[in-house]
């Protein structure tokens, strides 16, 4: 039995943001795998829960606007994110993510919106949505507005969503996906219910060459405090052929990684995660892309 | 080997309906809710001691129904280990006294000081969290070779000195003197022979059992009922007597199916802390579960040790002397003391002792700061394998030598005896280990591998390698091996089996229920098998460790077995005295000499029950103290990919192939094979408990962090024997239950070896340490 | 207390219950539905594993407030109405999957769905869609193998028996289990 000083089912999403406002000690709660466990262990006991869990009419699904924006309710299973048809035929690397965290039984409970809020730097959509560069929209009684994923993230498990938002979308513009190949790399200890020692995603744009690197987008979860994108490293092996691109990405996306000294793993043993994912991740993303490589 | 009736047939488990159908009942299933619910108060400082602790807060929480602390409860020690106790003639022998059901004395990180009773977890979280607490703190070791340089506060008083034992079993100087020694060390120096020397490690390995610990306790008049989660029922209830201080027949302990013990529940954990809550609250029925985090610290795990050995060896590949010193940090408290490494050394020995002239085992058990241990799984085997093996892989790569001759030529076989056993009793009465290994390099494809793989470059490679073990069958001689069993006649002819012996998963009903068929002359499906065990009820047996119930237990239900089929087949003569004599008893009937039909087994039982002149309730109750002991012995192949600069192993294939003696239901030896290899590979590569050495806190106390193998990181598990018939085994049988888990992970650490070159020394081989090893060699 | 209204097992149930209580909680302590195990309470074991509305769901992690109106299936749900074991029930007995048997009803949940799913798949695949459980007795060997079994049996080209399959579809209708297309 949880810990839980209230529980209260929102019945719309302007319902949830009402109960949010009216009680200043009031937290969102939609799948659960993260805010109970956090009751559990006492951080989050006597909790004043709102949930979103019901709201599927609002806030679940993936769809695809008019103008080619990939659009995905926040409270969309991460399986149902890698098994939809959307999701699939447009941000496939993204759908591969969501394939990642946990188990098979996670992956129908936990929601893609919990791990972008809950802002943890080994969350498995992390990297991928920053590079895909998401726009999250957040709505409260004050309003809405609308947060480039890049300005997210605050610190480690901190994100600039205030206690009162809900998140209610997670939009990938069209530009920034058309085009793109990719792949995430999941670096656990074993291969089910992990958490990332490091997490890698690399989209390659090829030229029509397939060889050359067009555009590239590279991106980190437990790089640093934060998920990160190493812009330099993007910019540096921009234009680049596929292979020296490999050989090279691996050095310069290090430059910009700051990995922790943990019990969980040495900054040195992260420090060659970074490079050996970076060069495969890239390699990887650039054969789905057609490179011979 | 002669063929028997039930014994040897690949039987369905008689638990298996009863599990599938999720009706098998576990203690939490039983409990009878709602109850009231038990937490601990787990001190937040690794060593010192308990000033004060203010408990007015908590005790306000609505639902509290009771704060207890360590100032309340009874002020002396008890043991907690399961092992048999001893009657004052031999009170040497018993476990020393070092657990109190709260303790003022804090000597690790989490020891618990303080309890609270309420009417739900919740309540209970609450008062926990308002429990305040003054402590005084002194510095923490966790460091066995730091603590045994001696601590201003002993971690327990008892052993001023922080050594629980130290023990050193040499090569007797007549035996050197025939090879021209003095000592042990002169034979590993002689100058005619190569030398190696090595260090090896092994972390704390965590048992993992899916079902936490969880006991719930009420009293029924004055007596004390504990249904708990337990592989050792008879021993809880002198354990719970001895904490309380009441009459142990005051006790009634019940052991409903458990969901995994593999050591852990060899120990008494918080079960006489919960009885004793239950005697505070009137009786009522308390009820006290571990949280998953509690487990990974606050019960045993394996002891981490630590090895020097030595070795000398010829250009004949034959070993000429092998040292082994053994340091063993059993944390904070004493527990299973100092059989545990003794078990690593000893087992050092008997593998490949074969050859030698000289050797020495000497052995250290250091009281630390850290997280008591205890019991887990061939307790303290696979470290002494593992560190065996290091040295054996190691010795065939430097020299170029085929690691399996080279094996082959040095390990134990048929006629073994262990010199330093009293009496002999540690042998290897059969030994099929060579053929074993045969088997399992045919299906490794061994010389076609080693050569397909021999001149791999690049960052990813393969390898494959190889690890034998031994096990000794039970505790005999060192210890006291008794079991009872008991056989009742129903009136149908059928029979009720009731052991002490304890069904903890690893299919003990099932082989009983083999053995006592065979041994009466009935079928299979006329042994009604009783699973629960109740103390009140249940004939004594120490219980399930030391892979010790198919030989001892097994021992008792052959005797009682056979006394049963005498009394059925007297009992039938005297209701037929004309009927030629010898009678039989098979195929549900009675035969006379000349193999005529007397009757059905069922009329005699009839009789047996309702008979008005020769009524007999016929019955057998056997107890078995065994003195003898048999060697176990098998190997593992491994074939595996690494990938350096990822730090990734994955095991390809993998092969144990043991000899057990004669395999009393083949389906559940290869269950047991297939659950030990699996608990291998992730001692090999992932399975730590990770202790904070500043604070003696365990770092990663859930299953998220604790690494255990999932369904994707193992890999299809072959299981294979070469049977031999063993002369003192009930039915020729062997230890089985624990040996699977020893060679696998050396295995794994000789095929990385064959794949790179890197010699690895510390299990587990995490993918850092992997990192780490591939980077000093300049393979990355 | 609030009253939850729901399926279980294919019949309506009410029953009050606490707020604070995760589905585990409740199918346990006050309908006794004892098969769905506690092992570690934070989604990592898998023993809790339950159908809702067909989908294997970790209830340790579900708060019975999310319940209502949902389609419950557990392990008591399984066996036919003559006493039959279920075929997933049957081949973890026949291919000798189970030994201290905790994690064995939440893995059964999961095999559940596997084999609700029409499909047939390699075992890896299998290791996949089964890697939400943890059991630490069998090396999974046996589990893989009787997952694998019953798949086939029923979803593959295999004869498989007519009972087999109506009784696995008497399940899959009740836990309201759709077959992918």
């Amino acid at each position: 039995m949880y810990d839980i000083e209230s529980l209260y089912e929102a019945t719309s999403v302007a319902d949830a943001c009402r109960a949010l406002a009216e009680d200043p000690q009031a937290m969102v709660i939609a799948g659960g795998t993260d805010v109970l466990v956090k009751v559990r262990s006492g951080k989050f006991a006597g909790a004043h829960l709102v949930s979103i869990h019901g709201l599927h009419d609002e806030l679940d699904g993936v769809e695809l606007a008019p103008d080619g924006t990939v659009e995905i309710g926040p409270i969309t299973w991460f399986h149902h994110v890698t098994t939809s048809p959307v999701a699939r035929e447009r941000v496939l690397t993204l759908a591969e993510a969501c394939d990642t965290p946990g188990g098979p039984q996670l992956r129908v409970s936990g929601t893609i919106g919990g791990n972008v809020c809950n802002a943890a730097t080994s969350a498995d959509t992390a990297s991928t949505l920053v590079a895909y560069g998401a726009l999250l929209d957040l709505q409260s009684v004050r309003g809405t507005r609308t947060v480039p994923i890049t300005e997210w993230y605050t610190g480690p498990g901190r994100c600039v969503r205030e206690r009162d938002e809900v998140l209610v979308k997670i939009r990938i513009p069209r530009e920034n996906y058309e085009g793109f190949t990719g792949h995430y790399f999941k670096y656990g200890k074993r291969r089910a219910l992990e958490i990332a020692t490091m997490g890698c995603c690399c989209l390659v744009k090829l030229a029509d060459d397939r060889r050359t690197i067009d555009d590239i987008r590279l991106a980190f979860g437990v790089a640093a405090p934060t998920p990160i994108r190493t812009r330099g490293a993007e910019d540096a092996v921009r234009g680049m052929d596929v292979a020296e691109a490999a050989e090279k990405v691996g050095e310069l996306a290090l430059a910009e990684c700051h990995p922790r000294d943990s019990w969980r793993a040495s900054k040195e043993f992260r420090e060659q995660l970074i490079r050996e994912m970076s060069r495969r991740s890239l390699l990887e993303a650039a054969r789905k892309g057609g490179a011979e490589v | 080997m002669e063929q028997l009736r039930e014994v040897g047939k690949p039987e369905k488990r008689v638990d298996a309906f009863d599990k599938v159908t999720g009706r098998a009942m576990f203690t939490d299933d039983l409990c009878p809710k709602p109850c009231l619910e038990a937490r601990v108060l787990h001190a937040t400082i690794g060593n010192g001691r308990v000033v004060s602790i203010d408990t007015s807060e908590a005790r306000k929480v609505p639902g509290v129904v009771g704060v207890f602390t360590c100032f309340d409860t009874p002020d002396w020690a008890y043991p907690v280990a399961g092992h048999p106790w001893y009657a004052d003639s031999k009170a040497a022998k018993r476990d020393l006294a070092d657990r109190k059901l709260l303790d003022s004395r804090v000597r690790m990180y989490g020891d618990n000081i303080a309890a609270v009773v309420a009417e739900d977890t919740v309540a209970c979280d609450r008062a926990l969290r308002k429990i305040k607490v003054e402590y005084e703190e002194w510095p923490v070791v966790y460091d066995p070779v730091e603590s045994l340089k001696g601590t201003e506060h002993p971690v327990q008083d008892i052993k001023p000195d922080n050594l629980v034992a130290h023990t050193c079993a040499l090569t007797s100087p007549e035996k050197l003197a025939e090879h021209g020694y003095e000592t042990v060390d002169d034979a590993l120096n002689d100058p005619a022979y190569h030398h190696i020397a090595i260090h090896t490690e092994t972390g704390e390995q965590s048992q993992v059992h899916i079902e936490t610990c969880v006991s719930y306790c009420y009293m029924e008049g004055k007596k004390i009922v504990c249904v708990a989660s337990t592989q050792i029922p008879h021993i809880m209830r002198r354990v719970i007597g001895q904490a309380l201080g009441i009459p142990w027949g005051d006790v009634r302990v019940i052991k409903p199916y458990i969901g995994g013990g593999f050591g852990t529940k060899q120990d008494i954990h918080f079960e006489p802390l919960n009885a004793w809550l239950c005697q505070q609250v009137g009786g009522r029925c308390v009820r006290l579960e571990l949280s998953r985090e509690e487990l990974f610290w606050d019960t045993s795990g394996r002891q981490p040790k630590s090895f020097d050995v030595e070795a000398s060896y010829g250009d004949d590949m034959l070993l000429h002397a092998r040292s082994i010193r053994g340091i063993s940090n059993t944390g904070a408290y004493i527990h299973h003391g100092h059989a545990l490494v003794l078990n690593s050394v000893n087992t050092f020995r008997w593998l490949y002792h074969t050859n030698e002239v000289a050797s020495r085992s000497e052995a250290w058990t250091v009281l630390t700061n850290g997280p008591h241990t205890g019991a887990m799984r061939a307790y303290g085997v696979p470290e002494g394998v593992w560190t065996a093996e290091c040295l054996m892989g190691d010795i065939a790569y430097d020299n170029g030598w085929d690691g399996l001759e080279f094996r082959l030529k040095n390990c134990i076989r048929e006629g073994f005896v262990d010199e330093f056993t009293p009496g002999g009793a540690v042998a290897a009465h059969t030994c099929t280990l060579p053929e074993c290994a045969a088997k399992g390099a045919e299906w490794i494809r061994w010389d076609q591998k080693k050569r397909e793989y021999a001149n791999e470059t690049g960052p990813i490679r393969h390898g494959v390698g190889v690890a034998f073990f031994v096990y000794k069958t039970a505790v005999a001689p060192f210890a006291l091996e008794t079991a009872t069993a008991r056989v009742t006649l129903n009136q149908d002819g059928s029979v009720q089996l009731q052991m002490g012996a304890t069904e903890i998963g690893q299919g003990a009903d099932t082989v009983f229920t083999q053995m006592a068929a065979e041994a009466i002359g009935i079928d299979f499906a006329d042994v009604h098998i009783v699973s629960f065990q109740d103390t009140d009820v249940t004939p004594y047996d120490a219980g399930a460790y030391a892979s010790r119930q198919t030989y001892v237990s097994g021992t008792a239900v052959k005797k009682a077995g056979e006394e049963l089929r005498a009394k059925i087949l007297a009992f039938a003569q005297r209701l037929f005295p004309e009927a030629p004599a010898p009678l039989d008893l098979r195929d549900h009937m009675i035969f006379d000499a000349t193999g005529a039909e007397v009757t059905t087994l069922a009329n005699v039982a009839l009789e047996a029950f309702y008979n008005t002149e020769e009524n007999d309730a016929l019955s057998a109750y056997a107890t078995a103290n065994i003195h003898t002991n048999t060697i176990a012995t098998g190997c593992t192949f491994a074939d595996v990919t690494v990938d350096m600069p990822l730090g990734q192993v994955t095991v390809n294939r993998i092969i144990s192939v043991q000899d057990n003696g004669r395999l009393i239901n083949p389906k559940l030896v290869e269950q047991q094979v297939h659950g030990g290899m699996g608990q291998s590979i992730g001692f090999a590569l992932s399975e730590e408990v990770l202790v904070d050495p500043k604070t003696s806190r365990v770092l990663n106390d859930t299953l998220l962090d604790y690494k255990v193998p999932t369904f994707m990181d193992v890999p299809d598990l072959k299981a294979d024997f070469v049977e031999s018939d063993d002369p003192t085994g009930p039915y020729g049988n062997k230890a089985v239950g624990e040996t699977p888990i020893i060679s696998p992970a050396p295995a794994i650490r000789d095929a990385i070896l064959d794949a790179t070159g890197v010699k690895f020394y510390h299990m587990p081989m995490t993918p850092q340490r992997l990192v780490e090893g591939f980077k000093r060699e300049g393979l990355i | 207390m609030r009253i939850l209204k729901c399926t279980i097992n294919g019949k309506p149930v009410q029953v009050g219950y606490d707020p604070r209580e995760s589905l585990l909680d409740t199918l346990r302590n006050r309908l006794h539905l004892t098969s769905v195990k506690r092992g570690c309470e934070v989604g990592e074991c898998g023993a809790c594993t339950v159908l809702i509305d067909g989908v294997a769901t970790d209830s340790c992690l579900y708060l019975t407030d999310w319940a209502q109106g949902t389609t419950i299936l557990t392990c008591e749900g399984l066996q036919a109405a003559d006493g039959s074991l279920n075929p997933v029930q049957q081949a973890f007995v026949d291919d000798f999957a189970v030994q201290c048997g905790f994690c064995i009803p939440g893995i059964i949940m999961s095999a559940v769905e596997i084999v609700g799913t029409g499909k047939t798949y390699t075992r890896d695949e299998l290791r996949k869609m089964l890697s939400g459980h943890l059991c630490r007795c069998t090396g999974y060997q046996n589990i893989v193998g009787a997952v694998e079994d019953v798949v086939e049996e029923i979803n593959g080209t295999g004869a498989c028996s007519e009972e087999a399959r109506a009784a696995f579809a008497a399940v899959a209708q009740k836990a309201r289990l759709v077959a992918e297309e």
